[in-house]
C-alpha cells in the first residue's frame, strides 16, 4: 500500500517538476546573468569552427543539376524606399558602391565598373536560419579585389554593410563580417543569380555572399562597405540589424 | 527524495541492515543526470527552431517551393501532420492550438513542448547551441571514462550465451511478463538499447546536427557525402530525435514497473539494496 501511494506521489510530484521546470526556462531564458552563459556560446562556436577550419576552406561548390527550381527570397523582397525605387525604375544605372572607413583609397564604383571586373562565379547552398536552403549559382566580384584597390588600414578589423532596405523602424539593414571572411574566396558581390541579373527579391543589385554563414549575413541591396576597427558605434553594438534587435549570432557559422 | 539519500547516507555510517550493491559509478551518474537535461533542453529548443520552417526535405536543398517529405501545417480551421501524401488531422496539437492565454496559435509544435514557450527562433538557437556544448562533451565523456573503467566491457557488451536467440527470446517473454528481476547486470535488450542509444543515436543527433552547420560544411565536407545533403541530415536529425523521445518514454515505463523508487536512488546514490 504504501508503495503504491509513495508511487503515486512520485509522479505527481514529478509532473508538477516538469511544469516548473518549464515555465522556469522561459524565467531562465530572460534573465541576464543566464542569457550571458547561453550567448556565450556564441563565441565558443566561432572559436571551435575557426579552430577546425582551414581559413580559406571552401564551401562545397555543386552542379547545374543541383540548383533549386526556384530560389526563394526572404526578408525584404522589395525595398519601398523612394530612392531606392527610382534606381530600380532605372536598372541601377547611377546605383554606386561605396567603400569607405579604414581604407587608403575611398572607392566609389558605379555596377558598369563592378560588372566589368574580373568575376567568379559559384553554384553553393543558402542557408536559412529558418532551416530551409536553397541552391544557386552567384556571379559577382570577389570582395579581396575591392579591399584590394581600397587599401585597407591596418586597424581595420570588420566591414559593416550599409543596405538601401529598411526594415521595422525606418532603420536600414546592416550586417558585418570578420576579415577572414572578408578575405575568403568565396566571399562575393554578386550581381547575378542563375546567369541572370540578380533578382531584386534577391538583393538587386548587389548583394553580399558569405559562404560558410547563413542567410542573414549575406546583405542585400548593399550601398556602402565601411571598414571599422570595432563593432561598438555600430548600430546597437551587436553588428547587425537582427544581432541587434532579435539576439540573433553574430557568428552565423552554425 | 531528500528523505531517502538521508537515509543511505546514514547506512553509509553504520552498517546497512540489508546488504547493499554498488549500481552506477559516479561518472555513470552524473553523466545521465547532465544528459538528461541537456537532452530535454535539446529537444524542446529544437521544436521551437522546427517550428521557424515545419517542413523536412530529403537531399541538399529544400525550401517552400519543393516538395516536403513531412510537413506540419494549418488552415482555415484545423492544424494537420502531412507525411507523403497521407493527412492527419491533429488539431489542438500541433499545427494549431490554443496558448496559455486561449488564443490560437498556428505554429507546429505547442507552448508546452518548446523553449521558449512563446516563438522566438534566436534565443531557442541560443539554448540549442550552447546544450549542444553539455550533449557532446558530456558524451565524449563519459564514453571514455566508461571505456577506461571497464563499463562497456564488464557491462554493456554482449556475452555469446545471450546472444542467442532462445536466450533473446527469454528475455522478450520476461519483458512482457514484467519480470525484471535478472542478478545485478543488465539484460541483453537493455544491454542492446543503451548500446544502441548511447554509440549510435546519440552521435547521429551530433553529426546530423553539425552537417547542418554551412561552417562545418566548410572544414568536414565528408559530412555531406555522409547523410546525402543538408537537408536529408536535417530529416534525419528530426528522425533520430523522435526515436530518442520513444527511448526515454520506454525507459521511464520500465524504471516506474521494475521500482521507480530503486531506479532512481540507485541512479542518485549509486547503489540499491540487494534485492533479498
Amino acid at each position: 500500500m504504501s508503495g503504491i501511494v509513495s508511487r503515486r506521489r512520485l509522479l505527481t510530484g514529478a509532473a508538477l517538476g516538469a511544469g516548473g521546470l518549464l515555465g522556469g526556462c522561459d524565467r531562465l531564458g530572460e534573465s541576464p546573468a543566464f542569457r550571458k552563459i547561453l550567448f556565450s556560446a556564441d563565441a565558443m562556436n566561432r572559436h571551435a569552427q575557426r579552430l577546425i577550419t582551414d581559413r580559406h576552406a571552401l564551401a562545397r561548390e555543386f552542379e547545374t543539376a543541383d540548383l533549386s527550381p526556384f530560389f526563394r527570397g526572404n526578408g525584404t523582397q522589395n525595398p519601398q524606399g523612394a530612392d531606392y525605387r527610382a534606381h530600380a525604375a532605372e536598372n541601377f544605372a547611377r546605383w554606386r558602391l561605396e567603400i569607405r572607413g579604414l581604407v587608403a583609397r575611398p572607392l566609389s564604383l558605379t555596377m558598369a565598373q563592378i560588372r566589368s571586373m574580373p568575376a567568379r562565379a559559384q553554384i553553393t547552398r543558402h542557408d536559412c536560419v529558418e532551416g530551409w536552403s536553397a541552391i544557386g549559382k552567384w556571379t559577382g566580384v570577389p570582395l579581396h579585389r575591392l579591399l584590394d584597390l581600397a587599401g585597407l588600414r591596418e586597424s581595420a578589423r570588420y566591414l559593416v554593410f550599409r543596405c538601401a532596405d529598411e526594415m521595422g523602424g525606418g532603420i536600414a539593414y546592416y550586417e558585418s563580417i570578420d576579415l577572414i571572411d572578408a578575405f575568403h574566396p568565396q566571399t562575393i558581390l554578386a550581381w547575378a543569380l542563375n546567369d541572370r541579373i540578380l533578382p531584386i527579391r534577391n538583393g538587386a543589385p548587389l548583394r553580399l555572399r558569405v559562404e560558410r554563414q547563413l542567410g542573414y549575413k549575406h546583405a542585400k541591396y548593399v550601398q556602402a562597405i565601411d571598414a571599422v576597427a570595432s563593432l561598438d558605434g555600430i548600430g546597437l553594438g551587436k553588428g547587425g540589424f537582427w544581432e541587434d534587435r532579435a539576439q540573433y549570432e553574430w557568428y552565423a557559422g552554425i | 527524495m531528500a528523505g531517502l539519500a538521508e537515509s543511505e547516507q546514514d547506512a553509509a555510517e553504520a552498517p546497512p541492515p540489508v546488504p547493499h550493491v554498488l549500481r552506477h559509478r559516479l561518472s555513470t551518474r552524473i553523466w545521465h543526470w547532465s544528459n538528461a537535461i541537456a537532452v530535454f533542453t535539446l529537444l524542446m529548443s529544437g521544436l521551437m527552431i522546427f517550428n521557424a520552417h515545419p517542413r523536412l526535405y530529403w537531399g541538399q536543398y529544400g525550401a517552400n517551393w519543393d516538395r516536403a517529405w513531412l510537413l506540419i501545417g494549418s488552415d482555415d480551421t484545423r492544424g494537420y501532420l502531412q507525411i507523403g501524401d497521407r493527412r492527419w488531422d491533429t488539431t489542438g496539437v500541433l499545427g494549431r492550438w490554443e496558448d496559455g492565454q486561449g488564443r490560437i496559435q498556428r505554429r507546429a509544435f505547442p507552448h508546452w513542448a518548446t523553449i521558449p514557450s512563446t516563438y522566438n527562433l534566436a534565443l531557442a538557437r541560443r539554448w540549442h547551441l550552447s546544450f549542444a556544448w553539455l550533449f557532446a562533451f558530456g558524451l565524449l565523456g563519459f564514453m571514455a571514462r566508461a571505456f577506461w573503467n571497464g563499463h562497456v566491457r564488464r557491462d554493456l557488451s554482449f556475452t555469446r550465451a545471450e546472444i542467442a536467440p532462445s536466450a533473446i527470446w527469454r528475455d522478450v517473454k520476461d519483458h512482457l511478463k514484467l519480470c525484471f528481476d535478472h542478478g545485478g547486470g543488465y539484460n541483453v535488450l537493455q544491454k542492446a538499447s543503451y548500446v544502441g542509444v548511447i554509440f549510435m543515436l546519440l552521435p547521429l543527433m551530433i553529426l546530423t546536427g553539425l552537417t547542418m552547420s554551412p561552417g562545418m560544411d566548410a572544414a568536414w565536407p565528408w559530412l555531406l557525402d555522409l547523410f546525402g545533403g543538408r537537408q536529408s541530415a536535417r530529416s534525419i536529425h528530426f528522425i533520430a530525435a523522435a526515436a530518442l523521445v520513444l527511448f526515454i518514454a520506454v525507459h521511464l515505463l520500465l524504471v516506474v514497473l521494475a521500482g521507480p523508487l530503486r531506479g532512481i536512488a540507485g541512479m542518485i546514490t549509486g547503489r540499491v539494496r540487494a534485492r533479498g
